[in-house]
């Protein structure tokens, strides 16, 4: 149990409740110090995974480790070594931050000695000095979200957990936010889901996308754009017509089609965006093909790499697809077993 | 028990920091008091050979049946429903401690509530009785009796109040318990006069859970151990009881 490589490790965990599977299977490992993005629509079953991490619910059945320990059988053991911020961030709304963060460093036994200097600590970090003597109930929310997240580090735990931790934000304190991620980066593991899908990408090492209890996409931000889009785009801008523009980008390759040609601004420039299948690289020839014909004048061309959003819908979507061939097989079986047992009614 | 004090002293924190503590304080005197006032008025009307202690003691129950659950449905049904139990739960605390420390606080603020009414009887005894003879042993039996009844009547608060997330039905649970206990407890063999051919152990049974004559027993100075043995056993169990449900529901593993 001695410092293991993976500080988060599941195994094939089921959650279910009643006849609804909030969590069908899940497998993964978090290495230390990296940071993980849950990603997935709303009820995919990413914060009951997060409960069951924190030993606050139970599983069905599976196996899920924090630090090599088993969370069923220790979650007592765990406890000491997770630092998690629930959905919705619930607080005591009565206390001052200052009040609040103190009991909690007391809860989490931190050190008494350590205790005042680590409280002044995340509170820097988390921007919330000049509203430590302030009461809970009376913060807007982005203040109220930065407690939860100092509550999380408070005791310099080894897992954080953090369910959308940048939910009601402003932007300046989103950046503020993902650079505290970004800090704890090698030294953490941290789990967060969001749903702002640029965050998960600019701070998470890895990204797992869960839709309806299953993981259906696992990996790094490129390597979930190379498995699930499956074209280049490029976007260009461009004074000519789009008959021109099509005759010069067939000499190219017989694939590259137009995907949208936007109207000419005041200067005769039209912004094109050209979508390719598969992953190929055609800057070099794209310029050359441009700037070869003298009907079109290029001003500027650049790849654009796919959002994660394009990711994620593409996923979910493959996922749903998948969930309706299989209710579409299993409903046709259960009418060929219906006709089987009235079969023998009609002899 | 490493978490113990720390949570309690956080509950008594909470407690002396939320105006309705004192609301609530100011009111349960401003009844007491006016009950007490009653009392002496009828007693200066017809006088009687009890003391008037003993027959302000025999109507603990009235504030009993509105205090305890006003004071205990809050306690995990609150923490339920904002969610801040999930933020308790994943940290290295014991169910136990939290249900034990929002007993004790509550237990510390009832028996502080009642210890004031003390106010009325040196009041009574200082001023009105000066020239009689004080005799305090109903006094201490009495208040005595509310500490012991107090711990059932808070931890069957408690119980109802882990059983839910909504205060409301926290309350209701809470009140139904207390008067069951107190009213069917005390009332339990005219109630199974119902019963055609009425067993005997209905009468037995009756003799130990007659809360009224628990009372009237302890403020005249009698104190029956098989009351506080029926009062302490009880309120472990409710306790134990919430522990296990609070365990069930919030514990994980």
């Amino acid at each position: 149990m001695d410092s293991p490589e993976h500080t988060i490790e599941v195994e094939k965990l089921y959650k279910r409740y009643g006849k609804v599977e909030a969590v069908n299977g899940i497998s993964f490992k978090v290495a230390k110090g990296q940071i993980v993005g849950f990603l997935g629509p709303n009820g995919a079953g990413k914060s009951t995974t997060m409960k069951i991490l924190t030993g606050y619910s139970r599983a069905t059945s599976g196996i899920a480790r924090i630090c090599g320990i088993p969370v069923a059988c220790h979650a007592h053991e765990i406890k000491r070594r997770i630092g998690y911020m629930p959905e919705n961030n619930p607080l005591p709304l009565e206390l001052r931050v200052r009040e609040y963060l103190k009991w909690r460093a007391r809860l989490k036994e931190l050190p008494f000695r350590h205790r005042g200097k680590r409280i002044d600590e995340v509170m820097e970090r988390c921007d919330l000095t000049r509203a430590q003597d302030r009461i809970i109930g009376k913060l807007s929310k982005g203040f109220r979200q930065r407690v939860g997240i100092a509550d999380a580090i408070l005791a310099h735990p080894e897992v954080i957990i953090m369910d959308e931790p940048t939910i009601g934000l402003d932007p300046h304190q989103v950046i503020m936010i993902r650079d505290l991620i970004s800090s704890l980066q090698g030294k953490m593991s941290v789990i967060i889901s969001s749903h702002i899908l640029s965050e998960i990408e600019m701070t998470c090492d890895e990204v797992i996308i869960i839709n309806h209890g299953k993981i259906v996409g696992q990996g790094t931000p490129q390597e979930l754009r190379e498995s699930f889009i499956n074209s280049t785009i490029y976007e260009l801008e461009i004074n000519g017509s789009l008959a021109d523009l099509r005759q010069s980008l067939k000499t190219l390759a017989a694939n590259l089609d137009v995907d949208k040609f936007e109207e000419a601004d005041e200067r005769g420039f039209s912004k094109v965006t050209i979508r390719i299948p598969g992953n190929h690289d055609y800057g070099e020839m794209l310029f050359s093909c441009l700037s070869d014909n003298p009907l079109i004048r290029a001003r500027s061309l650049r790849k654009r790499q796919a959002p994660l959003e394009d990711v994620f819908l593409a996923a979910t979507r493959r996922s749903w697809e998948t969930l309706d061939t299989d209710l579409a097989e299993h409903s046709e079986s259960e009418d060929s077993d219906s006709e089987k047992t009235e079969m023998p009614a009609a002899n | 028990m490493r978490h113990f004090f720390t949570l309690l002293r956080n509950e008594l924190w909470k407690l002396l920091i939320t105006p309705s503590t004192y609301i609530a304080a100011f009111l349960f005197l401003l009844i007491m008091g006016f009950l007490f006032q009653l009392i002496l008025l009828d007693y200066a009307n017809d006088p009687k050979e009890e003391n008037p202690s003993i027959t302000f003691f025999k109507l603990f129950f009235i504030p009993v049946f509105f205090m305890v659950p006003l004071l205990t449905m809050k306690s995990v049904a609150e923490e339920r429903a904002s969610g801040t139990i999930e933020n308790l739960m994943t940290t290295p605390v014991t169910v136990t401690e939290v249900i034990l420390s929002k007993f004790a606080a509550g237990y510390i603020y009832y028996t502080l509530l009642w210890a004031f009414t003390g106010s009325f009887h040196i009041l009574f005894f200082s001023f009105v009785q000066k020239d009689s003879i004080f005799d305090p042993y109903p006094i201490i039996g009495g208040y005595a009796y509310i500490a012991i009844s107090g711990a059932l009547f808070l931890s069957q608060g408690i119980f109802a109040s882990s059983l839910t997330r909504s205060q409301l039905i926290a309350g209701i649970v809470s009140f139904t318990l207390v008067f069951g206990f107190i009213v069917v407890g005390s009332y339990l063999d005219e109630l199974a006069l119902l019963w055609v051919n009425q067993p005997e152990w209905i009468d037995t049974l009756a003799k130990h859970t007659d809360v009224l004559q628990h009372m009237r027993d302890f403020s005249s100075g009698i104190i029956d151990t098989r009351a506080i043995v029926l009062y302490v056993s009880c309120s472990l169990a409710f306790l134990f009881m919430s522990i296990l449900i609070v365990e069930y529901s919030e514990g994980g593993s």
